[in-house]
């Protein structure tokens, strides 16, 4: 299904893909009118209130209602309060942040500044991670400019408000980009995520205080709703089940692999098709990871499912952050979980034991099921041990858990394919000796 | 022990910051820099500055990625290793750009230039298989490419970004 012909690109709309829009660019759009509009003229409740009204998503992965995660800062809660916009972004295949920060900085700052009016906020943390240090230097650059005209500082544009914003740099850690672990590596404390029952954020996080973590892409779609209203945020979607655009990242197999602004709900075969240039040439598309490598494979029988959280929740899958990662008929499923249960092994903040011992046993198991050395007791194990990962501490194992249990659920024949010594039917060239894979050797720990 | 510029530098910005810890990424960075790694002098020196025991700052620079508690070449090159590179035979190019030095992953060459180690997905999963030298990406990569990056980094043209 095409485009509808007005579609307008909104947190694209200054992207040029050469170099970031400027701060003239980003105000000749109209940029920073929603600011102007709403600080001393508009309540922070009617910001939430906004929010609330236009269906907005968390963008990070979660799809948490952001108006809801904003009313959660109660309206007696203590000060300084905190607003962290998170551009971690670690999660493989995802690279929406980087491109949105590169292309129109400017819009990102704006959101933020008027989550921290909504919530009443007196100091913005921006979490990056160093890989991105070219974007880093960019919104720091950009913060002295929206400092320069007034938008950033005490007593913005005049009013009460009051608010700071600085970068702060991450030395590199995928568990830093949950955001319990997040609060903690701002404080310079090991970034192991903390888990409290009933404790939230939004009341107490960054040193006890109440501290809003939205991711950037989130906030970025703020002004556009409070200059244009909740409606017609609304009507952007492709779904009554989603919500505005969305950025979707394409990768693996496809013919134009990019980041792509679509309406949220878009159809998974006409992102592939329509926009990522459909498979690279010869390729047949066989299944695709929906949103990141924490995510389950999903197969070709849902091709044409409607790219937003609530649809794909509907059929046991997740949106995650929307960057589908596309295989093709020759690539093998198995081999390529490998690959991720060693990013997952390597990245575990090892606090916990389902995490810490259970992923180097699951990828042991997947190994030698690859390898042709494993059994239909072996599948069983893993299914076991894939059970126990969601005895977790954090939401970092069940994620690791997803790609196994989609692999099991629809191309199980696949993996039976590999068992009692016939070894990979694809070949899997990729597991013979690959340098730099800290992986276990085989059969199990030294 | 660091000059007193570097000294200076780090104490000006603890300076009137009200949890100086927040500071420890940043505070080894420099350290970091200024040493080549962050040796276990730097450690030492930076707990003391930041008000934590070494230990303290220690499972905070064994904890990342980026902070390199073993000497390390001029250019670190983070070969990516996710998923969507994975597919596009980043191990082919691992094994090249590890030839091509005469280094095992984590090695750094004689010359000091070099050192190279696998990364997780670095965000360049459009331009995949990706690596990621001092701040700036590379890809999508071949074999040819690759030693045309060497090159270019050898002459010392290549603009570096670096941390912080």
């Amino acid at each position: 299904m095409p485009l509808k012909p007005d579609f307008e690109p909104v947190l694209f709309k200054n992207r040029r893909g050469d170099r970031p829009a400027t701060f003239d660019e980003y105000r000749q759009g109209g940029g920073y009118e929603a600011l102007l509009a709403t600080v001393g003229k508009k309540s922070p409740e009617e910001v939430v209130r906004m929010v609330t009204a236009a269906g907005l998503t968390g963008r990070g992965g979660a799809g948490f209602p952001t108006g809801r995660k904003w009313a959660g800062v109660p309206a007696s809660a203590p000060y300084p309060r905190y607003v962290q916009p998170n551009t971690d972004e670690m999660e493989p295949g995802t690279f929406k942040d980087r491109i949105l920060v590169n292309a129109d900085p400017h819009l990102v700052i704006e959101g933020i500044i008027l989550c921290a009016y909504a919530v009443k906020a007196q100091r913005g943390i921006f979490f990056i991670r160093p890989s991105y240090e070219s974007d880093a230097q960019l919104i720091e650059r950009e913060l002295a400019v929206a400092r320069a005209a007034g938008f950033l500082g005490s007593g913005i544009l005049g009013s009460d408000f009051s608010f700071e914003l600085s970068v702060h740099r991450s030395a590199g850690r995928y568990i830093c980009g949950e955001a319990t672990a997040q609060v903690n590596a701002i404080q310079g404390l090991r970034p192991n995520p903390v888990k409290a029952p009933g404790a939230h954020l939004t009341e107490a996080g960054l040193w006890g205080r109440p501290t809003v973590v939205n991711n950037v892409e989130t906030l970025a779609s703020v002004p556009h709703i409070l200059t244009r209203g909740p409606e017609w945020y609304k009507s952007l979607a492709a779904t009554p089940t989603g919500d505005g655009t969305k950025l979707y990242c394409v990768s693996g197999k496809v013919a134009r692999p990019g980041c792509y602004e679509l309406p949220m709900g878009t159809r998974l075969s006409d992102i592939i098709y329509e926009h990522a240039g459909g498979m690279l040439p010869g390729g047949t598309f066989k299944a695709c990871l929906p949103g990141g490598a924490s995510t389950a494979f999903m197969p070709e029988t849902l091709f044409d499912i409607p790219m937003d959280f609530p649809s794909l929740k509907a059929v046991g899958h997740h949106l995650g952050t929307a960057s589908m990662i596309v295989f093709d008929k020759n690539t093998c499923l198995l081999a390529a979980t490998i690959n991720i249960i060693r990013f997952f092994v390597r990245e575990s903040c090892g606090w916990c034991t389902p995490c810490r011992e259970g992923l180097p046993v699951i990828l042991d198991i997947l190994e030698r099921i690859e390898a042709g050395e494993a059994g239909e007791a072996d599948v069983a194990w893993l299914e076991t041990m894939t059970r126990q990962l969601h005895h977790a501490y954090c939401a970092f194992a069940p994620g690791a858990a997803a790609p196994i249990e989609g692999l099991l659920r629809h191309f199980r024949d696949e993996v039976m394919d590999h068992l009692d010594g016939r070894g990979c039917p694809f070949g899997a060239p990729e597991l013979a000796d690959k340098p730099g894979a800290w992986h276990l050797p085989k059969g199990g720990r030294p | 022990m660091p000059d007193d510029d570097l000294r200076r530098t780090i104490l000006n910005m603890l300076q009137g910051v009200e949890h100086p810890r927040e500071k420890a990424v940043d505070v080894m960075y420099l350290l970091q820099r200024q040493y080549g790694y962050l040796c276990d002098e730097a450690l030492v020196v930076g707990a003391e500055l930041l008000g934590m025991t070494p230990l303290e700052l220690e499972e905070l620079a064994t904890f990342y990625d980026f902070i390199y508690r073993r000497p390390v070449g001029k250019y670190v090159i983070h070969v990516c290793d996710g998923v969507v590179c994975w597919m596009h035979h980043e191990d082919d190019i691992f094994r090249h750009l590890c030839a091509r030095l005469g280094v095992r992953p984590g090695e750094t060459t004689a010359d000091g230039l070099f050192t190279v180690l696998p990364t997780v997905c670095i965000g360049d999963c459009d331009k995949a298989p990706a690596m990621l030298v001092n701040g700036r990406f590379y890809g999508p990569l071949t074999p040819g490419r690759v030693d045309e990056i060497l090159e270019t980094l050898r002459s010392g043209d290549e603009e570096r970004v670096l941390c912080p």
